[in-house]
């Protein structure tokens, strides 16, 4: 993977993907995927509720990707894109927020030693 | 590349490597917090590099979103009670696959109504598009069906039909073929919504054959659904951070549900085509028994008050009656008169990963008293009372004994070696799976019949005048 594709990658707002953006996107996907089974699969049955709640609230990051399709205006965005990523925010937000709330809440329970009230 | 553009893709690449960071803590329930913090931090990053970008011209309706969103969030992360942590969970599948369905909808819209220039619109394009919206699609209404059961709202037994699998498979294989045709011709609209409808309905009618027991196995596999669309979303938008965060969310729930079907001897297609605990396995049961033995609730105190090791085993029929702090009363009642207790969970009990985990935890159970299954397992014959509360299907013997049992093969928790079974149950009724428990017929096992919680208080009481 050469500086220039991974420039294209990241130069790509929300245009189309030429072929190496593509090929630079499937190897970023692979390494993450295992990269992903690694770390996941050393998570103790123990904390697979949080783990949940947690992924659930990462890939609440799409909402990076709503932020751009609500935030536009002009001659090259459509009002129905607009609302439809206003939606797509607001689900979003609940998400990362409603997520990270929660995973902190319950992992604040987890206790080795009994802790008196 | 401008300013604004190396900061955002900065700020993605360290929200990636902050994520990574925030799994790998959740490693430990020590380090769990922590990692949780940089997650946090890494998305507050991303966020804040994203408002720079340069196409963004209003900034009205992203405000508008982000703050109703987190007030939202907010109000349900602290309101949220943690025995209702299923269904919040399933809500929040559908919330996420839903914003990956209308980022891909907004997509293909802009392109072909002329917002976008159509020559943009390739078939690779096209088919990331087409994967975000069908997966998004389905997984929406698929959660929300999820939600409904684990709610109440819609009945949990499986709903079946003749042919359902047929025009299920059908149905599937109808979007599917929609969706192929999409990547060669992308702009056939009428196409598209259709898939599109189609889409939403198969989520529907996927979920609805699934009964309530095998929800520990839909909700992983929704998590993985849920990522996977929101890592589709980052092909679309050629956005890093988003493959990433997506394909970790999707490689989680799918390794979830390999644990969770191999916590139940079965594979991901008998759970979804299988229709489990409907009429036709509940047939399959081996009827009468013998005599269920009833026993007093000063017996099992006395039993329990002189007892040198107690193993609790809890079951969904813990979160239903709310007896999670009950059972850690009558632990400390047990425990200030020397008696050795801990807790044996079994993978799927209750309905999602590691649910009985968190409300023990929530009960302030120390979590060096919960074991996992293989630990577990070889202190049973050791243990004077192991007590069974609301589970089921986790305990039946069948699983390991009866080979034609429609649970076989099914890793249980063995409390029939136990010197002596204590089943906690509401009624003399069969499970959830329909099944006969043979556990419940056995010398060694007495029935306490009643609501948990109030059993539990009152044993609280009675093992402190024993």
């Amino acid at each position: 993977m050469n500086t220039n594709t991974i420039s294209i990658l990241l130069l790509e707002g929300s245009g189309a993907m030429t072929g190496a953006a593509v090929i630079a996107a499937l190897y970023v996907f692979a390494l993450a995927a295992f990269l992903g089974y690694q770390v996941i699969s050393r998570v103790p049955p123990l904390l697979h509720t949080p783990l949940m709640s947690a992924t659930n609230a990462i890939s609440g990051i799409s909402l990076v990707g709503s932020i751009v399709i609500a935030g536009g205006t002009g001659p090259h965005h459509s009002k129905v894109a607009m609302i439809l990523g206003f939606i797509a925010v607001v689900c979003s937000t609940t998400n990362v927020v409603g997520g990270f709330v929660i995973t902190d809440r319950m992992l604040r329970m987890f206790k080795r030693k009994e802790t008196k009230k | 590349m401008n300013w604004q553009t190396y900061f955002i893709e900065f700020s993605y690449l360290l929200a990636s490597i902050l994520f990574i960071l925030g799994l790998k803590g959740l490693s430990h329930p020590e380090t769990a917090k922590r990692g949780m913090h940089l997650a946090e931090f890494g998305m507050l990053m991303a966020i804040i590099g994203t408002l720079m970008h340069f196409e963004i011209i209003s900034y009205t309706w992203i405000i508008v979103g982000l703050l109703l969103g987190s007030t939202l969030g907010a109000a349900m992360g602290v309101w949220v009670p943690m025995t209702a942590m299923p269904q919040r969970t399933a809500l929040s599948h559908a919330f996420g696959a839903f914003a990956a369905a209308l980022v891909g909808i907004a997509e293909y819209y802009s392109y072909t109504h002329g917002f976008k220039p159509l020559a943009d619109l390739d078939h690779v394009k096209m088919g990331a598009m087409g994967f975000e919206i069908m997966l998004g699609s389905l997984t929406t209404t698929g959660s929300l069906i999820a939600f409904g059961k684990l709610q109440g709202l819609v009945p949990g037994q499986p709903l079946v039909y003749r042919g359902q699998n047929i025009f299920n498979m059908t149905l599937l294989t109808v979007t599917v073929g929609l969706f192929i045709y999409l990547i060669f011709v992308p702009t056939a609209v009428i196409p598209f919504y259709v898939m599109l409808g189609l889409a939403f309905l198969f989520g529907v009618l996927l979920v609805m054959p699934i009964g309530s027991a095998d929800m520990p196995v839909v909700m992983s596999l929704l998590n993985s659904y849920a990522g996977l669309a929101s890592a589709a979303t980052g092909f679309v938008l050629g956005n890093n951070v988003l493959i990433i965060a997506g394909t970790l969310d999707g490689f989680s729930g799918f390794i979830l549900s390999i644990l969770m079907c191999r916590a139940m001897n079965r594979s991901i297609t008998n759970v979804l085509f299988g229709a489990f605990g409907s009429a036709a396995t509940a047939a399959a049961g081996s009827g009468e028994q013998g005599v269920m033995r009833e026993v007093g609730l000063e017996d099992v105190a006395v039993q329990m008050a002189y007892a040198g090791k107690v193993i609790f085993v809890p079951g969904y029929g813990l979160a239903t009656a709310q007896a999670q702090h009950a059972v850690r009363e009558l632990a400390n009642v047990l425990e200030s008169r020397g008696v050795t207790v801990k807790y044996g969970i079994h993978p799927v009990a209750g309905r999602m990963p590691g649910h009985m985990n968190v409300l023990l935890a929530e009960a302030n159970v120390p979590y060096s008293q919960l074991y996992e299954l293989e630990q577990i397992n070889p202190e049973f014959p050791t243990t004077d009372v192991a007590v069974v509360i609301g589970a089921n299907d986790v305990v039946n013997p069948d699983a390991r004994d009866n080979p034609s049992s429609p649970i076989a093969g099914m890793p249980i928790l063995e409390v029939d070696h136990a010197k002596s079974v204590v089943v906690l149950k509401r009624g003399q009724g069969k499970g959830f799976s329909g099944l006969e428990n043979p556990l419940f017929f056995k010398p060694v096992t007495g029935m306490l019949y009643g609501d948990a919680k109030d059993t539990l208080t009152k044993l609280v009481g009675a093992v402190q005048h024993a």
